[in-house]
Parts: C-alpha cells; sequence; structure tokens
C-alpha cells in the first residue's frame, strides 16, 4: 500500500521522514517537548512554524481516533486538533511501518508530570483533579464516553489561578447520542482507579510527597464530577416565585462557567408545583462574554479573572451611563494591552498573555499588600516582568533541547537534584500497557546527560523588602486573591 | 462464579427504529468461554455492555446467577472489563500494580496481599512480585495487566476485542495465553471479536449475531459441520465455504453443466416458496477430485493455486456456458470456486480440475429462508488427499 495522507490540506507533511520509525526520527525534526506517559510512541516534532504531535499506532485506531476528536473539535470540546492520518508507510527496505495519528501541538500545554516536576503544591494538585472533572462533565454532556480517563490522557493548561483539562487521547472513547447512567458510572470509575495509580506511582518514584493521600485524591474527582453533574443536570421542583428560580438557576449555572441554552420547564400532573430541568448547558459562559466585549480568546478562568478586572474598571471610572462594549474597549488599550505589551519579546514564551496578566494582578496584590496602599498597574507590571516572569519556565514550547534529554522521562530537576542527572531507564518511563508491543528491557546502561540548565522552582511570591523576613520562616507564602473557586 | 442468562434482552437506542440488540436469548453456563462473533454493527459490542452495565436493557433482562443486574450500577455488578490498554505503573512494584485498585475498594490488606499472590501463582509470576514492571518481558506485563482483573474475583471476564491492536504474531501468541489461563481460572468469560478464526479456537462455544439476532449458538465443531443458515455457513471458515444457489431436478441440483445428488432429506424438506431452488455449500476440504466423466464431477477452471506447503488452494470458476449457473454465488466472490487439494500435485493456470462434493459433506439450505435443511456435516479430513 502506498503512503497515504488523510486530512489537513499542508502538503508539507509529506516532506517528513514517514519511511522511519517514529522512534529513530532525526533529531532536526525533533522538538523537545514535555511528554505524558503514553502507551505508543509519541513524538512532538517541528513543522512548519509550529510543532505537531505524532502517534504511531495501528491504522484502523488512528482513522477511528481521528474521526473522533474531528467531530469533538466540531462540538467545541476541549481537546487536541487532529491534523491528519499516515498510512502505508513502509521503510526504506520495504518494511511495514505502523500508521501514524497527527495533532497540533497544544500551546502552553503541559502534562501532569512537568506540572510535578516543578515541585508540585497540594493545592495544585487538588486543581489538576478539579480541571479534570470539569473536563469529564462536559465530555459527558457532549455525549462522550472516554473510557481511559486519566492524568496522562489529558493536558493541562494554567487558566488563572485554576488549569484547564484537555483530552489528548480519544483512542478508547465513543460517541453517543446521550450517556446511559452506566457509561458515566463507568468512566467515573476507571478515572478514580487511573488517577490513584498514577499518584501512587509518584509517590513511589518520590516525586510527590508521601502526606498527600492519593486514594482521597482519587475520590476527590468523583465528588467533585458528581456535584457539577448534578447543578447542571439536576431537575428542581418548585411551588412559587417560578420566574426567580430559574433566574435563579441560570445565576447558578453562570457562576459554575456554563450558559444555559434551552430549560425544560413542566407542571406536575397535580398542577400545584413546575419542574425546572437544565436541558442544554454549554460551558465558556465567561469565555464568550469576554469575547464578545473584547475580542479575547481566553480560557474560561482567565476570562473571569479579566472581566472582574473589567467591572472593577468600570466601578472605579465612575461612568454608570457609559455603555459596557465601550467601557471593554478602553479597558483592552488602556489596561490589557499595554501590560500584555510590556513583555519584552524573549520571555513571550513563558506564557500566554492573559496568564501573563493575570499573574500581574496577583503581582499587584502582593506589592499593594507589602507597601499598604494602591499600586498602579504599570508599577506592578514593570515590578513582575523584571523579577517574577523570568523564573518561569518556557511553556509555550520548549525547543531545542538534545534529544537524549527529551526522550528521558521529564526529570524532576530541582536545587537538590544538582545540574546532572542519569537519564532515567526509558523501560521504566513508557506507561508500560498491557496489550502493546513491549520490547525487552535492554541490558545495557542508560546514557548519562549533562544539563547546563537548571530549572527553577516558580515562586509566586515577588521579593518585597520588609516582608520577605517573615517569608523566610513561613513556609508556604499566603495564596494571592483570586477568584472564588468552586472547591 | 456464576452463570450468564440474557432473557429476551434487546438495547434500541433511541431515536431508532430497529434494536441494536433484539430479544436477545443466551445462556452462558457456569466457568465457559463463551465467544460473541459477528460482522461490525451486529450487536456483539453492545450485548457485551448491556452485560457491563453500560449500555441500558430497554426490554428482557441480564442475569448474573441467580441475580437479576438489568438496573444494577456497573461496579456492583461483580463482572469485570479486561481492557486492552491496562496501565502499568513503572515505579510500583507488580504486587503493587496489581492491587491498588482493590485498596480504593477498601478491601483489607492481608486479603489483598493474599489475592495477589493467588493471582501470581496462577499467572507464574510470584517470583517478580516484589520487582518492578521494567524488569518483566512483554509476556510478563502483559500477564500483570491480567492480574488487575483477576484479583477482583469477578463473577465474570468481559472482554472486548483485547487483541485488536496488536500485530499478527502476537495475536496469535496472546489468544492462546487467554484460552489457557481462562481455562485454569474457571473464571465464566464473554469474549467479542469480528474475527471467526479467533472465535472458533478460544471458545466453548460460539454465538454468531447479525443485525442485532442471534443467529446460532454452539461448539466450535456445531458451527463448522452444522450451520444453522446460510449466514453462518459463510462467516465461519476460513477460507470461506462454497456456497451457491442452484435450481433443482429430480432430487438434483444443477452446478455447471453437473448434476450433483442432494441428500434426501434434504430435497424432501423443499417447500413451495423455495421454487425448485436450493442453496448448497460446500467447505473447499469437502472435494475430490475426479476424473471428468464421473457423475456429480463439476468442473473448475483454475485461475490461482495458493500453495501453504501443508495444503494447497485452487480458486477458480465453474464455466457458466450451461443453464442454471447463473445464480450462482459463492461466498468467495462472484461464481469463485475454492477447493483445497494434495498440495504435492498441483494443476496450473487455466487447468481444468474436476471435482465431487464427497458423500455426505453437503450443506443444503432453504433458498427461500436460508435456513439449514440437511443434516450436520462430517468431515473426513483424511480424505482429501485421497484423490
Amino acid at each position: 500500500m502506498p503512503l497515504h495522507i488523510t486530512g489537513a490540506a499542508d502538503p508539507a507533511l509529506i516532506e517528513l521522514p514517514w519511511d522511519v520509525p517514529l522512534e529513530a526520527w532525526p533529531e532536526e525534526h525533533i522538538a523537545a517537548l514535555p511528554r505524558g506517559l503514553s502507551r505508543h510512541v509519541v513524538r512532538f516534532v517541528r513543522h512548519g512554524d509550529g510543532v505537531i504531535a505524532v502517534k504511531e499506532t495501528n491504522a484502523e485506531i488512528a482513522h477511528r481516533e481521528f474521526t473522533m476528536l474531528r467531530e469533538l473539535q466540531r462540538m467545541e470540546a476541549p481537546c487536541v486538533h487532529p491534523v491528519a492520518v499516515v498510512s502505508g508507510r513502509t521503510s526504506a527496505s520495504g518494511e511495514p511501518l505502523s500508521a501514524a495519528l497527527i495533532t497540533e501541538h497544544l500551546a502552553y500545554s503541559l502534562p501532569y508530570r512537568a506540572l510535578f516536576s516543578q515541585g508540585l503544591r497540594r493545592a495544585t494538585l487538588k486543581r489538576l483533579v478539579g480541571a479534570l472533572s470539569v473536563l469529564l462533565v462536559r465530555l459527558h454532556l457532549l455525549g462522550f464516553y472516554w473510557g481511559d480517563v486519566s492524568l496522562s490522557n489529558a493536558l493541562f493548561r494554567r487558566d488563572a489561578s485554576e488549569f484547564s483539562a484537555y483530552l489528548v487521547d480519544a483512542e478508547t472513547g465513543d460517541m453517543h447520542a446521550r450517556l446511559t447512567d452506566g457509561q458515566r458510572e463507568t468512566d467515573l470509575d476507571i478515572a478514580t482507579t487511573n488517577i490513584t495509580g498514577e499518584l501512587l506511582d509518584l509517590q513511589a518514584s518520590e516525586d510527590l510527597d508521601e502526606s498527600v493521600d492519593p486514594f482521597d485524591i482519587g475520590a476527590r474527582l468523583e465528588k467533585r464530577y458528581r456535584e457539577l453533574w448534578s447543578a447542571l443536570t439536576e431537575t428542581s421542583t418548585h411551588t412559587s416565585n417560578i420566574r426567580m428560580r430559574i433566574a435563579e438557576r441560570v445565576r447558578q449555572l453562570n457562576d459554575l462557567g456554563f450558559d444555559l441554552d434551552e430549560i425544560d420547564m413542566e407542571e406536575t400532573e397535580d398542577g400545584t408545583a413546575v419542574t425546572i430541568r437544565p436541558k442544554v448547558v454549554d460551558a465558556g459562559f465567561h469565555q464568550r462574554r469576554l469575547m464578545r466585549l473584547t475580542g479575547l480568546d481566553v480560557q474560561e478562568n482567565q476570562a473571569r479573572r479579566l472581566l472582574n478586572d473589567l467591572d472593577e474598571y468600570r466601578a472605579w471610572r465612575d461612568q454608570p451611563d457609559q455603555d459596557e462594549a465601550h467601557a471593554a474597549h478602553e479597558w483592552l488599550t488602556t489596561m490589557f494591552e499595554p501590560t500584555v505589551r510590556a513583555v519584552p519579546r524573549g520571555l513571550r514564551g513563558k506564557l500566554e498573555p492573559a496568564q501573563v496578566y493575570h499573574e500581574v494582578l496577583d503581582h499587584r496584590w502582593y506589592l499593594a499588600e507589602a507597601a499598604d496602599h494602591d499600586v498602579p498597574l504599570p508599577v506592578a507590571t514593570a515590578s513582575y516582568v523584571k523579577n517574577i516572569l523570568p523564573t518561569k519556565d518556557d511553556e509555550q514550547a520548549v525547543l531545542g533541547r538534545s534529544i537524549a534529554e527529551m526522550t528521558a522521562e521529564l526529570p524532576a530537576l530541582t536545587e537538590e537534584h544538582g545540574t546532572e542527572y542519569a537519564a532515567r531507564d526509558p523501560y521504566a518511563n513508557d506507561n508500560t500497557y498491557a496489550w502493546g508491543r513491549v520490547p525487552e528491557p535492554d541490558e545495557s546502561e542508560p546514557p548519562t546527560v549533562r544539563r547546563s540548565s537548571t530549572r527553577i522552582p516558580v515562586r509566586n511570591a515577588p521579593v518585597v523588602p520588609g516582608r520577605d523576613r517573615e517569608r523566610a520562616t513561613a513556609d508556604a507564602p499566603p495564596s494571592p486573591p483570586s477568584e472564588p473557586t468552586a472547591e | 462464579m456464576a452463570s450468564v442468562t440474557y432473557d429476551k434482552a434487546s438495547r434500541i437506542y433511541p431515536g431508532t427504529e430497529r434494536p441494536a440488540v433484539d430479544s436477545l436469548d443466551l445462556e452462558i453456563a457456569d466457568g465457559e468461554f463463551l465467544v460473541l462473533v459477528g460482522p461490525s454493527g451486529c450487536g456483539k459490542s453492545t450485548s457485551l455492555r448491556m452485560l457491563a452495565g453500560l449500555e441500558d436493557i430497554d426490554q428482557g433482562a441480564i442475569w448474573v446467577g441467580d441475580r437479576d443486574v438489568t438496573h444494577v450500577q456497573p461496579k456492583d455488578r461483580d463482572i469485570a472489563m479486561v481492557f486492552q490498554s491496562y496501565a502499568l505503573y513503572p515505579h510500583m512494584t507488580v504486587a503493587d500494580n496489581m492491587g491498588f485498585a482493590l485498596k480504593i475498594a477498601k478491601v483489607d490488606k492481608a486479603e489483598i496481599r493474599q489475592r495477589v499472590e493467588a493471582a501470581a501463582k496462577i499467572l507464574d509470576l510470584t517470583e517478580y512480585l516484589d520487582r518492578k514492571p521494567k524488569a518483566l518481558s512483554g509476556g510478563q506485563r502483559q500477564r500483570v495487566a491480567m492480574g488487575r482483573a483477576i484479583v477482583r474475583q469477578p463473577q465474570v471476564f468481559l472482554m472486548d476485542e483485547p487483541l485488536s491492536n496488536l500485530d499478527a504474531k502476537l495475536r496469535v501468541q496472546t489468544r492462546t495465553q487467554i484460552a489457557a489461563l481462562q481455562r485454569r481460572l474457571g473464571t465464566t468469560t464473554v469474549y467479542v471479536t469480528h474475527d471467526q478464526v479467533e472465535a472458533l479456537t478460544m471458545g466453548d462455544r460460539i454465538a454468531v449475531l447479525k443485525d442485532g439476532v442471534l443467529q446460532q449458538v454452539g461448539s466450535p465443531r456445531d458451527m463448522y459441520d452444522a450451520p444453522a443458515n446460510v449466514f453462518v455457513a459463510g462467516f465461519i471458515g476460513s477460507p470461506a465455504m462454497n456456497i451457491g444457489t442452484y435450481q433443482v431436478f429430480d432430487g438434483q441440483a444443477q452446478v455447471g453443466r453437473a448434476k450433483v445428488d442432494l441428500a434426501r432429506e434434504a430435497v424432501s424438506a423443499l417447500k413451495a416458496e423455495d421454487k425448485n431452488h436450493v442453496v448448497l455449500g460446500f467447505r473447499p476440504e469437502s472435494l475430490d477430485r475426479v476424473a471428468p466423466n464421473t457423475d456429480g464431477a463439476i468442473p473448475i477452471e483454475v485461475d490461482v493455486v495458493e500453495e501453504l506447503g501443508s495444503d494447497a488452494f485452487v480458486y477458480g470458476e465453474v464455466p457458466n456456458e450451461f443453464g442454471g449457473a447463473e445464480d450462482v454465488h459463492f461466498a468467495a466472490g462472484d461464481s469463485q470456486m475454492i477447493v483445497r487439494i494434495d498440495p504435492r500435485d498441483v494443476p496450473g493456470k487455466g487447468d481444468t480440475v474436476w471435482v465431487k462434493i464427497r458423500e455426505g459433506e453437503q450443506h443444503v439450505f432453504s433458498a427461500a429462508t436460508g435456513e439449514r435443511l440437511s443434516s450436520e456435516v462430517h468431515t473426513d479430513a483424511s480424505a482429501t488427499h485421497k484423490a
């Protein structure tokens, strides 16, 4: 069978070295990005101006997953975007090679293992699990049964003080008109088991503190899922003041970040009460509002944060008769854009613009607390760009590292590990899936890689004279005043 | 362990008229390995998922042992779905990999250890329990993953195409291992595949489905020797059975220029709606090469000879110069016929060989209903090479 590429209209795809097994692709093609665990060979590949993710699997599975991701993308589900399927690959000597699924690399996304290697705090772990439960609810609302819910099969993006989760592996999934309770329960059961297993494994490799209880976190996902699911779908019965009840319900959904598109109202048989059931709910309530007002396309919690700042801006301007759209435009040009533009080119790959703005707001709060008076945004921005942003990891796309480093598992490089680390045994890294083909362990010693750069752990709090003396003794910095979370 | 009973169980997807699974009646004995097989869209996976609790049972019921599980949540059904993609955690010991899920279910520590050890014994993994997965070979890692399902000690194992992402060689190895393991465990197992070879080699019994309807259930031998209808006849067996529709004159079917004597019981079972036609099937190994002038000899023009060493198959056509053959449709392709022949005496392309269906090896079906009319066939495999 000749080489066959189905998908995006991108002729340059055919120039990639499809006659070479992915494991052996030349280094010039490979982009070193944090990878998650996968049962397949997965590589990030430089392509044009961007980066694509290539996964080797059999042709049937690749086509199925491609179609599934297409469908999810069409429904605006949070998932990676499929690019193409490559089948009919043969090596130069004529040996058949696995088919490949190509997806876009999700900019600024991180696999959970990358987050753990940055010295994960317990609160962050809870946020990850929270993000995954939101993702699961959103997918279930769309009728998608995942079949293999896990931290490994999702990617995370910073979303203000929360995380947003994106589906990356749809291989085991199925699309239905409506999910049965049994399908949802099974997904939840699988999620709990997988997350618990993943955290136990992190503890076994000493990447997660012993004091965290994986069983507790696993159970937490289920609890968060059930809360959100019932808030979004539950039927409520009311005898009076129906109008207010509906408004209340809508507001409750909006607070959770959802829009109510359709509602079912039904009088009870005896006619004394009315039941209300949300019929169609859409995620991204704040996201859409911000988009409408400013044209900014950001994630849900970032949008919430920006909208709050916008509201504050309007209140502070004290022009109650000015319409919202007008104020939004002013806010965009006088607050948001100058702040984002203040980031020097060299630091722009660190965080998304909306995330930078969110962090500047947090930073301003710290400064104001220390100074005991209000700090103007330009001052806070300058301080943030000078003191905080340079210490962050580059999260847009960490390009240009050596291949040995990128094929090794993400190192948990912190000060105590020093600058030298032995690449872990690759067999210890692959999340060995049972029915996949597994290479036999290699007897030879793994290579030792020298790293010139050491990752610097993220510190949210800036260095402020007069405050840091107390800070040095305290273990954890106080949390910045972020938006109330649904915890 | 327990039996499983589908009692007129149906699944009708909202907005569709035809049930995806239509009144399935099936009893699976305690300890049995049952394979659900059929082409894609036949309802085999849906049937399995109904038992797993993933699909609603819209009509009828499903029982596990003496418990009606129709409305029971999946995790309370005491059933384990064995996934094709179990993760093994690289930093945890083999024992922890196998046992940690029990801890979520709040099983007592000593009990977990005991179950893990019992499973490891069955899986030949005892000496690896305190090692990490990386110390294991590929096959051993697969067994660890199986161990995760085994330690749950479910009443029933469910497997949905577990071998679909393996390459051909590993698939053959793994299917043997799964079948052997199931026999050692003695746990009732329901297994779904689209591959009839997998079904024949693994199952104690096979259930063939088509369009949501159960066609036949029986041992691999039953399915091969006495397919209940034309569909099963064409589906089970590789290479496929030769099947064609022929006119009947005086108890003989007109196959090309040959007149083939039909079994008497089959002819007497013909009804008016069959309009003097039968569907006649015969397996490639049920044909003997004979002299051209023999009674009932069917001429076949050789297109291709496939030599497999132990066997050889002729793929050929029945010449169409005489009446009665226009209806011929063979499973292998239009008017194509497959004959197993002695690999030491192979005809060339374009040659004509004459073959005769061996006595008692005809599968006769009603042309109107497709139902079987003749009795069971006992293929005498050794006879093939006599001619």
